[in-house]
């Protein structure tokens, strides 16, 4: 078998293959960061919006909620599959990777809005009203002071969400999308011997979750205020 | 017309009645005292006044102005006029202590961060904190963030500093410090209202004493009266409870 691919090496690593398994690498590095991205704005906004306690605001709080359990329930692939057949008549001429895109974007937010909303009220009662007392308004009160603080606690398990969703995103290959499992599978099915085209593909997910892991480590401690400086 | 005048407060947590009509009359100037077994509303009329818990019933006049807690706009300027220090310092841990003291007269009073600055440097050098600037909360000691604390609450230039047991959460070697601070404030022209039971300090550096029991007050005099003289039974009772400490 090491003969095999001893052999195959050459032909395996040329150009043509390299350059389309970047490009399925590209693929899923968008569905992630674009749709964990969008996820966190909105997560962010839903999260807020949940903390609110106006009357009129209870409908759209409700709402919230049911958005966010609704997607923390339902299988990521099961979504992809709804995503399909939701927008596709809306939008005929939607990319597979813009309908995976948003799938992601909907999972995201249901699970960030949770880790953002955990991080929030992490900050202690007696800072908002410190703030209060001062004359801050809500505004100012959540930007200046509890966003700040709340960085700490959000960032680890948002990071860990991420990383995790790189590896989920290979789901999306059953749309057609061809992220980076899939351009595994198709090297294997023009006759690459297998430990090549999945051994790519595992080193591939590597690159792009080792660096992530420690960038947000990075982060976590320069937001940390003082001590951890 | 008094600094701060008080008509009936009542208020309460769920149902629960905290203030039961409270009524009282601050000059200004004057160092008011509130005292009290636990529970009897001392900390509670102060975040009434402040306006972090909503009164049920009562008015209250700063200057002669009726405060309205019902409209932001009305608690805003009240609390223009009005600072308070809190018992467990409330300090925003993601800013240093100079970001502490300037963050509030620059954000909501429209001051320029070089004014801010160097009026926050001049409190801080008043407090005996010059050297802490650029430090952040958790590095300091308890005495020291709770000067910090008087220091960012004065640099909100307020008429009336309410301090809510400022001493409390502190090691009992540095309740000396605070202490010394806040009589550094008392006699120059700010109107002090304290919650405190370091009876000492109060009988010393009131020119009120309020006596409260079960949420409303019972008894209001001279330092000289409440301590040495009572006229309600239930003051007695209460400075004879803690004579010991006297």
């Amino acid at each position: 078998m090491i003969e095999r691919i001893v052999a195959e090496a050459p032909a395996f690593f040329s150009s043509a293959n390299l350059g389309f398994v970047l490009a399925a690498l590209g693929r899923t590095l968008f569905m992630t960061f674009v749709g964990c991205g969008l996820g966190f704005g909105i997560g962010l906004g839903l999260a807020v919006l949940r903390r609110t306690q106006a009357p009129m605001l209870a409908p759209a709080r409700w709402l919230a909620m049911l958005w966010v359990e609704t997607f923390r329930r339902i299988p990521f692939l099961v979504i992809l599959i709804m995503v399909l057949f939701g927008v596709q008549p809306l939008v005929p001429e939607i990319s597979l990777i813009g309908i995976a895109t948003i799938a992601v974007t909907l999972v995201a937010t249901a699970f960030l809005s949770e880790i953002i909303r955990a991080g929030l009220e992490s900050v202690p009662r007696a800072q908002v009203e410190g703030a209060a007392a001062m004359n801050f308004s809500a505004w100012q009160s959540f930007w200046l002071v509890v966003l700040p603080q709340s960085w700490r606690v959000i960032l680890p398990p948002a990071a860990a969400f991420m990383v995790m969703f790189i590896k989920d995103t290979s789901l999306a290959s059953h749309l057609g999308v061809v992220e980076l499992t899939f351009s595994g599978k198709i090297l294997v099915n023009r006759g690459s011997s297998p430990v090549l085209g999945y051994g790519i593909v595992l080193l591939g997910y590597f690159i792009l979750s080792w660096p992530l892991g420690r960038l947000a480590r990075m982060l976590e401690v320069r937001l940390a205020p003082s001590r951890n400086q | 017309m008094r600094h701060l005048e008080i008509n009936d407060l009542t208020a309460g947590y769920g149902g629960t009645p905290i203030l039961r009509g409270v009524s009282l009359g601050v000059d200004k100037g004057e160092v008011v005292s509130l005292i009290g077994p636990s529970g009897s509303g001392k900390s509670t009329l102060l975040r009434v006044l402040i306006g972090l818990t909503p009164p049920s019933a009562g008015a209250v006049h700063v200057g002669g102005e009726a405060v309205d807690y019902g409209k932001r706009a009305s608690v805003a300027a009240l609390r223009r006029r009005m600072s308070i220090v809190f018992q467990q310092f409330n300090l925003f841990q993601n800013m240093t202590v100079l970001g502490n003291i300037t963050i509030a007269p620059i954000k909501t009073r429209g001051l320029a961060a070089a004014a801010a600055e160097a009026r926050a440097r001049a409190l801080l050098d008043n407090v005996g904190l010059a050297d802490k600037a650029d430090q952040y909360p958790d590095q300091l000691s308890g005495g020291q963030q709770q000067r910090v604390a008087i220091a960012r609450a004065l640099a909100m230039d307020p008429e009336i500093l309410l301090l809510d047991e400022v001493t409390s959460a502190l090691d009992p070697e540095r309740v000396g410090e605070v202490l010394d601070t806040i009589r550094t404030l008392a006699g120059g022209g700010i109107t002090l209202i304290l919650v405190s039971h370091e009876m000492h300090f109060v009988r010393e550096i009131s020119t009120r004493v309020v006596m409260m029991d079960a949420g409303a007050v019972v008894e209001t005099g001279p330092p000289s009266q409440i301590f040495g003289e009572p006229e309600a039974a239930r003051t007695r009772a209460f400075i004879g409870s803690i004579v010991g400490g006297l």
